[in-house]
């Protein structure tokens, strides 16, 4: 056990630096962060002090350390576009983020669970064929055009939902939210579907077969046998011993959810941490760019993390195989 | 044709694939609709009916409906963008780039990745740790996260350098394609490693490996010359869904901004630059290079979803 988490430890120890020296570089090399941070008339002299102060005279592998120790503070320097530190504009950005992603979670679950289970007790409906036949063609359709098609539908056509932006927020002193309000509810709705549904279809589909699995089983026909009623039977002692592995991927796919919101916040102009980085790179803006890089490898390297360590309590069989 | 070439097209077409792929309809559909595309791909500049050059396009044409709709003008069957473009030879030219992009992409994945994978399944010791956790690592990201990451960077080095006279007469624009291709195909070579990884190693059990090992051949000969043709039935699979996969990539990060630019559109960029209108009503803009870009990555899914299955044993009855 030890050993094994010591190794994870070491590789995600190995991706995180991989990731910063790529910031880095991108700092070292990209773009005049002088010239960025001062005004045209800034002398030569003054630029140089300035130089001087950020530590860009030093040696690289100090100024790579440097880098290293500020990032594990949270301070990734100024942003060149926004003028403003770059920790600020993340943290004022992540919470949107997260929210898109937590609910599109929860319908992801919520609405594939249902499914697979409806369509695993009525396997022989042609409504049940239908939606595993429709699910298998949205899987291979691009996000961004199912997103651009809920957006002609609804906001184009009908004029039901606002296909832009976040809505109203509620400012709950740390976290600026827009799920205590209506219109907020309004915004989200359509991203978070969007988002969700190649989640939704996986979840589907695994719970589908797990199910079927499960009502093949001898507890399952014994419960029958009881005389349970068939909600109890399904929902009560089927669905809970299905859910186990369907949590577990739909844990791991988590980080999925974080890299398709980028997508998803492009279509619906969502201001999450996403769109932030496509307009840096556009704006050739390197510390946003660097410190978002960072971020995306943080979340996934933690999410893998935490997947492999749940996966070491619950399976005890892996203990043996890998020490 | 020569006698022994005559039987040899006979025994593919006496083949389990040949006689899988006539008994599934959809397979054909897919088949023929692939190939369709890439007809109208490679033959765009002797059918599309319009020039869509900047030069030879009026502005005057702008923003056209489709013909049957009752403002449509007969010139133009799906209408114009609003640089007065012709959408139908648009969707030719860019069905072009987005192929290109496509099969360029697959084809780099694919030697990158079936060389480390067979490099890695050959040596075993650390060399395969080392490319393998190399591998394990960057399947940890989604692939497109890694694309994108690879392309935004490149893109605001590259603008950075032009911006500061470095790099000169080269703006971003001309070298945007093969960006994609090197960003799509680094993010997709794991997937081949892995494959070709495995079937290396189940190779090296064989008979014919070991002759070829006493026979005294060098270890390249053996991986390019007995190895690797044992290994085209998994490849070819990997590689079919990876260019649905890789044509799906570039059409994103081309709608992301990151990807083709306007000048010479991929589908992607036509999708991108039609979505500005479409509030404005002018829906035809985004519709068609997306229903293109629709029937083009589902037919060749289809051909990938059959491949697998044909070329599977296990589902063999």
């Amino acid at each position: 056990m030890f050993a094994y988490l010591v190794k994870r430890i070491f590789q995600s120890v190995i991706v995180m630096l991989a990731v910063s020296l790529l910031s880095f570089l991108l700092f070292a090399f990209v773009g005049d962060p002088i010239s960025n941070l001062v005004g045209q008339d800034t002398s030569i002299a003054e630029r140089e002090v300035i130089r001087e102060n950020l530590g860009l005279n030093d040696p690289f592998y100090i100024q790579f350390l440097s880098l290293i120790g500020n990032a594990i503070q949270g301070d990734f320097g100024q942003s060149w576009f926004w003028k403003k530190p770059v920790h600020e504009l993340i943290a004022g950005r992540l919470p949107v983020t997260l929210e898109l992603v937590f609910v599109s979670a929860i319908i992801a679950m919520g609405l594939g669970v249902l499914l697979g289970v409806l369509t695993a007790i009525h396997r022989y409906h042609w409504s049940a064929r239908l939606l595993l036949t429709v699910s298998l063609i949205g899987v291979s359709l691009p996000t961004f055009l199912i997103g651009i098609g809920l957006i002609y539908l609804f906001s184009v056509i009908l004029g039901w939902l606002p296909s832009f932006g976040r809505g109203e927020t509620v400012d709950l002193g740390f976290w600026q939210t827009s799920l205590l309000s209506a219109d907020g509810w309004a915004h989200i709705i359509m991203p978070a579907f969007t988002l969700s549904l190649f989640q939704m279809t996986l979840v589907l589909r695994l719970t589908r077969t797990e199910m079927l699995e499960t009502l093949q089983t001898d507890f399952i026909k014994f419960a029958r046998a009881r005389g349970l009623g068939k909600g109890t039977v399904y929902y009560r002692h089927a669905l809970r011993n299905t859910l186990v592995p369907v949590i577990t991927i739909a844990g791991l796919n988590i980080g999925l959810l974080v890299a398709f919101s980028i997508i998803t916040e492009t279509v619906f102009q969502y201001p999450g941490v996403g769109l932030m980085f496509l307009k840096a790179v556009s704006l050739v803006d390197i510390p946003v760019m660097s410190a978002y890089l960072m971020l995306v490898a943080l979340i996934f390297v933690s999410i893998n993390f935490i997947v492999d360590v749940l996966y070491f309590v619950v399976d005890p069989r892996l203990r043996t195989q890998t020490t | 044709m020569t006698q022994k070439e005559q039987s040899r097209l006979r025994v593919f077409l006496d083949s389990d694939l040949v006689h899988s792929f006539l008994r599934s309809p959809l397979a054909i559909i897919a088949a023929v609709t692939t190939l369709a595309c890439f007809a109208v791909a490679a033959l765009a500049p002797l059918i599309a009916p319009h020039c869509i050059e900047p030069v030879c396009v009026d502005l005057m044409n702008g923003l056209n409906p489709p013909a049957w709709t009752p403002n449509g003008a007969p010139d133009f069957p799906l209408g114009t963008d609003e640089q007065g473009r012709d959408i139908l030879s648009a969707i030719f030219y860019a069905s072009r780039i987005s192929l290109i992009v496509g099969f360029a992409a697959v084809g780099f994945g694919m030697v990158l990745g079936v060389a480390l994978g067979i490099i890695a399944g050959y040596f075993g010791g650390w060399v395969d740790t080392l490319i393998m956790r190399l591998a394990d690592m960057q399947l940890t990201f989604p692939s497109i996260l890694i694309a994108l990451l690879i392309a935004g960077v490149v893109r605001s080095v590259i603008t950075d350098l032009a911006d500061r006279g470095i790099l000169v007469g080269v703006t971003f624009e001309d070298v945007a394609i093969f960006v994609l291709i090197i960003a799509i195909g680094l993010s997709d070579w794991p997937r081949f490693a892995r494959v070709a990884r495995g079937a290396t190693m189940v190779e090296l059990n064989k008979g014919y490996v070991a002759a070829a090992k006493v026979l005294g051949l060098p270890s390249r000969r053996i991986m390019i010359g007995h190895v690797l043709p044992n290994l085209m039935g998994p490849i070819l699979v990997i590689a079919t869904i990876g260019l649905a996969l890789a044509i799906i990539s570039e059409a994103t990060l081309s709608f992301l901004g990151v990807g083709v630019p306007p000048t010479n559109p991929s589908l992607g960029t036509l999708i991108r630059i039609g979505n500005e209108y479409l509030f404005s009503g002018e829906w035809w803009i985004t519709l068609f290079p997306a229903l293109g870009l629709v029937i083009l990555v589902l037919s060749v899914n289809i051909i990938g979803d059959w491949l697998r299955d044909a070329l599977n044993p296990k589902l063999r009855r």
